[in-house]
């Protein structure tokens, strides 16, 4: 099992959600988060004075899949996330030791 | 008594309650600009220090209210026949007109009710203080400005106002400020920015490389509902200011003086937006806002003689005045997180200048000398103030208050508990 997380532009998160249901995931996780990348935020003005925002808000979304369907949710993910533009964000994938369904006990790819 | 003299008693007193009516809707319009101050402040003020900043606005409301029917009143207006410049000691508002009074007629008829009086100069003084709480607004102590507004609405601001409204020297002088771009913006200025310079800029505003650092307000549509609410009150603040609306001449000027002050509002709100644009590249919401109350501060101090056009461009002048004056006032560390001294000082200066364009019973030198004498005293009398406070409570909080927040330590109240921020 593999857990993807996904690093995006906030306007983009309906757009994933709607392509990760597309491939039949029954189930994400999101976060809202800030950080900066190569760009190191950017800078804004206020009363003529200009300031960094270090940190801008990105949304962080976390899909636990099946290392057979691992390639899909990538793919949804990097589809449906991409404007081209500076900013879109980075999908991290790791590897997944034990997943447990709270309600019913159920484990491994059963608790998915 | 024959049927003639019935009708005419019955229309002076039908005057009387129409001018009375309309100068406490007026009256009343003044007071809403209590609210546009605080929800201006409210928004250029970091979200840490709202509680904070919305107390003050309420308090010293209340404040300028008690002090000035206690003394502020008396001094400023009920002294006897009088061209001075310190003002007799007095308490309360005197006595409410008689019928008799008003059917006397006459140049000394009373027109309307002492009472509508009181409360159209009472809201006055709370505009003029509501200007001293934004500059001084996210490090100063709560009960270190409530101290100074007692003393500012009980006797520095009455004193310097007895000098043109109730008869003094600068009235006898010649000095022409109609609704008091000077008497009420300038004086409110000029004690802010004498607390400003003793009390110091916010932590981190100013670099030591010179820099000066952005401190955004936290919600841009509260400072620009309380932009537009003043914009409304404005019309209560010139308009009242003619005193009378029961015949043609007097209906006409107040009606001027609506179209005047709306236009020179615009007029300061588009060149402050222009001016930004090609300063910094972006249009400033911020100073844009500004820029509109520069315009209303500017037409305020003549805003009949005008034709529309010329408020417009007194406005348009006053909104330029204001963006320059902002950058100014951060070149010289002074902190004013919302722009207050520009917008009623420097912009007040230029209002009492503009009267020279249409008004020409105003002179250069008469208006030098009502801006000089009320900048000298409102400036001693609050430097004063401001020191005697610092010495005694102190006037600014802690760098760990000023950092976590007034709200949280000062008010242990936060105006938006469920927000996190970052």
């Amino acid at each position: 099992m593999k857990l993807v997380t996904a690093v995006v532009k906030p306007f983009k998160l309906d757009d994933v959600r709607e392509a990760l249901s597309d491939i039949g995931m029954q189930g994400i996780t999101v976060t809202e988060v800030k950080g900066f990348g190569r760009q190191k935020g950017h800078t804004e003005l206020y009363r003529g004075a200009e300031y960094v925002v270090d940190f801008l808000p990105k949304v962080r979304i976390e899909v636990a899949t099946s290392d057979d369907q691992v390639d899909s949710v990538i793919e949804a993910i990097s589809k449906a996330a991409n404007t081209g533009k500076i900013g879109d964000g980075k999908i991290f994938v790791s590897g997944l030791e034990q997943v447990i369904r709270i309600r019913t006990g159920e484990s491994g790819t059963e608790a998915l | 008594m024959n049927d003639i003299a019935t009708v005419s008693s019955d229309l002076a007193q039908l005057a009387y309650a129409l001018d009375t009516f309309y100068f406490l809707l007026m009256g009343a319009l003044v007071m809403f600009m209590a609210a546009g101050f605080a929800m201006l402040e409210a928004g250029l003020v970091r979200a840490k220090n709202t509680t904070t900043i919305l107390t003050k606005n309420v308090l010293l409301y209340s404040i300028a209210s008690v002090m000035y029917l206690l003394l502020g009143y008396n001094l400023m207006y009920l002294n006897d026949s009088w061209a001075g410049v310190v003002p007799d000691l007095g308490f309360l508002i005197g006595d409410e007109n008689t019928t008799d009074a008003v059917l006397e007629g006459g140049d000394d008829a009373p027109y309307y009710s002492s009472r509508s009086d009181f409360f159209f100069q009472v809201v006055f003084v709370a505009t003029t203080m509501s200007i001293i709480s934004g500059a001084v607004a996210e490090r100063m102590k709560l009960f270190a400005f409530l101290g100074f507004a007692i003393v500012f609405t009980g006797f520095i601001y009455p004193t310097q106002g007895s000098w043109s409204w109730g008869g003094g020297f600068l009235s006898e002088a010649g000095f022409s400020d109609f609704a008091g771009s000077g008497i009420v913006h300038m004086c409110g200025a000029t004690a802010a920015l004498a607390g400003v310079i003793v009390l110091g800029a916010r932590k981190g505003k100013y670099g030591s490389d010179g820099a000066v650092n952005a401190i955004p307000g936290c919600n841009l549509p509260l400072a620009t509902l309380g932009t537009l609410i003043l914009w409304l009150g404005w019309f209560g603040f010139n308009g009242g200011s003619e005193l009378m609306v029961s015949n043609v001449d007097e209906s006409n000027a107040v009606a001027a003086v609506f179209l005047n002050t709306n236009m020179a509002a615009a007029g300061g709100a588009i060149v402050a937006a222009v001016v930004t644009k090609v300063l910094f590249g972006k249009a400033d919401l911020s100073m844009t806002l500004n820029g509109a109350l520069a315009g209303l501060v500017s037409i305020t101090a003549e805003p009949l003689a005008p034709s529309a056009l010329l408020a417009t461009i007194i406005g348009g002048i006053g909104g330029a005045v204001v963006v320059t004056s902002v950058l100014l006032l951060d070149k010289m560390k002074i902190d004013d997180p919302v722009g207050a001294i520009s917008v009623h000082g420097t912009a007040g200066i230029w209002g009492l200048f503009a009267v020279l364009l249409s008004n020409s019973d105003a002179t250069f030198g008469n208006q030098i000398l009502g801006i000089v004498s009320i900048f000298a005293f409102t400036f001693i009398a609050s430097l004063l103030v401001w020191f005697v406070l610092k010495m005694f409570i102190g006037i600014r909080v802690s760098e760990e208050v000023e950092e976590t927040g007034m709200d949280a330590i000062e008010m242990g109240m936060e105006a938006y508990p469920e927000f996190k921020r970052a």
